[in-house]
């Protein structure tokens, strides 16, 4: 892997530190929000809050895929799972997601036919399989995965396959980074943009931050070094008294994005009206349901689902947290009530989301740090 | 950073070490993963159930004297899909497993029985195959399987075959093995590359399409464990890294120990394979099970000899020295990141799950 030990040298990783520090203003602190949960992960797995300066404090965003599935969308998932008629795929991260009844690995000890696949074309190949079964696949996260979903919507249309579902929960970034940015109590100096969604969708689509909020944005790729120098960008940015969108991760993201994978999501997908986000509540035009055309391979229509909204527990701060407002510890339930064994909220699930990369990797670096000072 | 912070942190580490509790009414996949999840089920219900001063301590084999004799006794299930994989199939990795066990107490094994739950339709060629690979690696490891049992289950009520070995072992040597015994300043040692085994089964299944080219490490480590003791006599603790892999056995380390163990990303032998496999996946190489490695958990004094012993020999040919035990009473298991950080290396829950994104 020397594709990958590049980008992980901790010799150049204190050179663009000691550039970093040459970029703060005395007595000022940055607050820069990495809005993708991949980012958070590198972020603690490799301990970058550990490197960086102490002025720049990293705020954790809202695009964990897991994380901002309302639970609702969960029992709907669990109702559909416990048919005995269906086979109900869905990706590792997402089974020990707590609904308003257990998670779908509950559902799975109860009975239901629950497996994990690692892309939407595994589940269309043990459709093929099951001919006699109902093979629905829980498609989930962002312009990330929607398109591997939208090609295998394709598939099973030209093959004839009609034994395949997609339960659509796709969301989209733009509108979260939107409702982030109106937040009445979060101040934020830049971003840190989402690298494998903007593969997708390119740069262009996040104009609008700079323009019309005067907030910079570097497209960023997930190994330390691509965060390390993607906030120096920003800061760089700051003390030019620039407000732009940059790409750092130029070996992998085209400004245009990338049409095919465009194409195939509008021609399976379209917008719906407004979906609900856990935590942050309704957003309009910031989902994707499928397309009339689709509709027989729409597990939606198909089977009745409770369709019902459950309120978040009381205790559970998870809007907060996925907005930034606060940090993962001062949620009321952090680490006590809510743990990666019993969580609470989705953001201790996933290991993108912010409370489970605080809870596994970051609780002691900290204590250390007080510890030394 | 504020008090709050810390106080916040203060009350995890005070919920971490209460007494697991089981609050799920039905047993899942995570509950035989080897993480939380399992040591909660066993916990709260095994050992709340069937406790004694021999079980209690959960190592790998109980020891007892008898007769004037110290004796070392153990039993493991093995459930493995697919039965054959690259670098070995089921039989050989019931015979080296238990093995292991016995020798992570410290005891020379001696005798083995073998349990076979059948599935009704599993072919008898395939049977023969199982049997003679058992045969095979106990030979290798110079112990008996004494005793026998055989059951058929109906068709769809079992995975092919089940197997479960029971062994007994006798100490020869005068070593006092136990993690209680890890003190602060002690040296992590592992005997080799970490992760074969589970991604060369992962892989094996078929269900990824990669291709790589990864055989399990399967080995018995009796005469590894034995070479240690000889050169570091000293040695407080030997524990081979199945299950939930090195994170999870220094995770129980350092519980046990009430100490903390800080590990070097950089000293951690991987091999590429299995480094860019993980990478695909979103897993930890950490988390992935070995069935031929070990740690050592060794006094600074007698690491170097501990390593030269592993280096000399050809199942640790690969050894490293990766970490040192501290003595903060947090029981936390630490890795300094090549990158120049630190970071947590908890137990995990259940299963690593591969991350969507």
């Amino acid at each position: 892997m020397k594709y990958v030990d590049e980008y992980r040298s901790g010799d150049v990783a204190r050179k663009v530190t000691a550039e970093i520090e040459t970029l703060l203003e005395p007595g000022r602190s940055y607050k820069v929000m990495e809005v993708c949960g991949g980012h958070t992960h590198t972020i603690y797995k490799h301990g970058i809050e550990d490197v960086l300066p102490e002025p720049v404090d990293l705020i954790h965003g809202p695009g964990c895929p897991v994380c901002v599935i309302p639970m609702g969308r969960v029992d709907d998932a669990i109702a559909i799972a416990e048919r005995p008629e269906v086979i109900f795929t869905t990706f590792g991260d997402m089974m020990r997601v707590p609904g308003g009844n257990g998670s779908l690995l509950d559902a799975k000890a109860r009975g239901a036919d629950v497996r994990m696949v690692y892309s939407p074309l595994d589940a269309l190949k043990i459709a093929r399989e099951n001919p006699d079964r109902e093979v629905v696949f829980f498609a989930i996260g962002f312009e990330t995965t929607a398109p591997s979903t939208a090609l295998t919507l394709l598939r099973a249309r030209d093959d004839g396959i009609r034994n395949f579902f997609a339960f659509c929960n796709h969301v989209t970034i733009i509108p979260a980074i939107r409702a982030i940015l109106d937040s009445p109590d979060l101040r934020l100096d830049g971003f840190v943009g989402p690298g494998h969604v903007s593969t997708v969708i390119g740069t262009t689509p996040y104009r609008f931050i700079a323009r019309d909020y005067g907030k910079p944005l570097v497209v960023a790729g997930f190994e330390p070094l691509d965060v390390l120098q993607s906030v120096y960008m920003i800061l760089q940015q700051i003390v030019d008294g620039r407000a732009e969108i940059e790409n750092q991760y130029t070996r992998v993201v085209r400004d245009s994005g990338n049409a095919r994978a465009l194409e195939a999501i509008a021609e399976t997908m379209e917008l719906r009206t407004t979906f609900e986000w856990r935590g942050l509540g309704f957003i309009s035009q910031s989902a994707l349901k499928l397309r009339d055309e689709f509709a027989d391979w729409d597990a939606e229509l198909r089977y009745t689902v409770p369709g019902v909204r459950v309120a978040d527990p009381k205790a559970c701060q998870c809007g907060e947290v996925l907005k930034g407002v606060i940090k993962p510890w001062e949620c009321k339930v952090f680490g006590t009530a809510c743990t990666p064994e019993r969580p609470i909220g989705t953001c201790m699930v996933s290991s993108e989301g912010a409370c489970a990369a605080y809870y596994n990797y970051g609780r002691f670096q900290r204590r250390l740090e007080t510890v030394d000072a | 950073m504020e008090p709050r912070e810390l106080a916040v942190l203060a009350a995890v580490e005070r919920r971490r070490r209460l007494k697991p509790k089981i609050k799920d009414e039905l047993v899942t996949l995570a509950h035989g993963a080897g993480g939380k999840a399992t040591h909660a089920l066993v916990e709260a219900l095994f050992l709340a159930e069937l406790g004694n001063p021999l079980l209690d301590p959960l190592t790998d084999a109980a020891v007892f004297r008898q007769n004037g004799a110290s004796l070392a006794f153990t039993t493991d299930s093995y459930v493995v899909k697919p039965l054959f994989f690259p670098g070995g199939d089921i039989g050989e990795l019931a015979v080296n497993g238990t093995v292991n066990d016995l020798a992570m107490a410290g005891a020379r094994p001696l005798l083995l029985s073998a349990g076979f739950i059948v599935e009704e339709g599993f072919p008898i060629a395939d049977l023969r195959k199982v049997a003679a690979s058992m045969g095979r690696a106990a030979r290798e490891a110079d112990v008996v399987i004494a005793a026998g049992d055989t059951k058929v289950v109906e068709r769809g009520k079992g995975d092919g075959v089940y197997v479960n070995t029971s062994g007994v072992g006798i100490l020869e040597r005068d070593v006092e093995l136990s993690p209680e015994s890890i003190r602060p300043g002690d040296r992590v040692l592992v005997s080799g590359s970490l992760g074969d085994h589970g991604m060369a089964i992962m892989i094996a299944r078929g269900e990824l399409e990669l291709e790589v080219e990864l055989e399990s490490d399967t080995a018995p480590l009796h005469d590894l464990a034995a070479a240690i003791l000889d050169s570091a006599p000293a040695t407080h603790c030997l524990r081979d890294l199945t299950r939930g892999g090195l994170a999870t056995a220094l995770n129980e380390l350092a519980m046990a120990a009430g100490a903390s163990i800080v590990l070097d990303e950089a000293a951690i032998p991987l091999r590429p394979e299995v480094v860019g496999a993980c990478e695909i996946l979103g897993i930890d190489p950490l988390y992935v099970a070995n069935e031929g490695k070990l740690t050592a958990v060794v006094p600074p004094e007698q690491a170097g000899a501990a390593l030269e012993a592993l280096r000399s020999h050809p199942l640790g040919s690969a050894a490293a020295l990766v970490g040192e035990v501290t003595d903060d009473p947090d029981a936390l298991v630490l890795l300094d990141t090549a990158f120049g950080g630190r970071r947590v290396v908890d137990m995990l829950v259940g299963d690593p799950l591969p991350r969507i994104c």
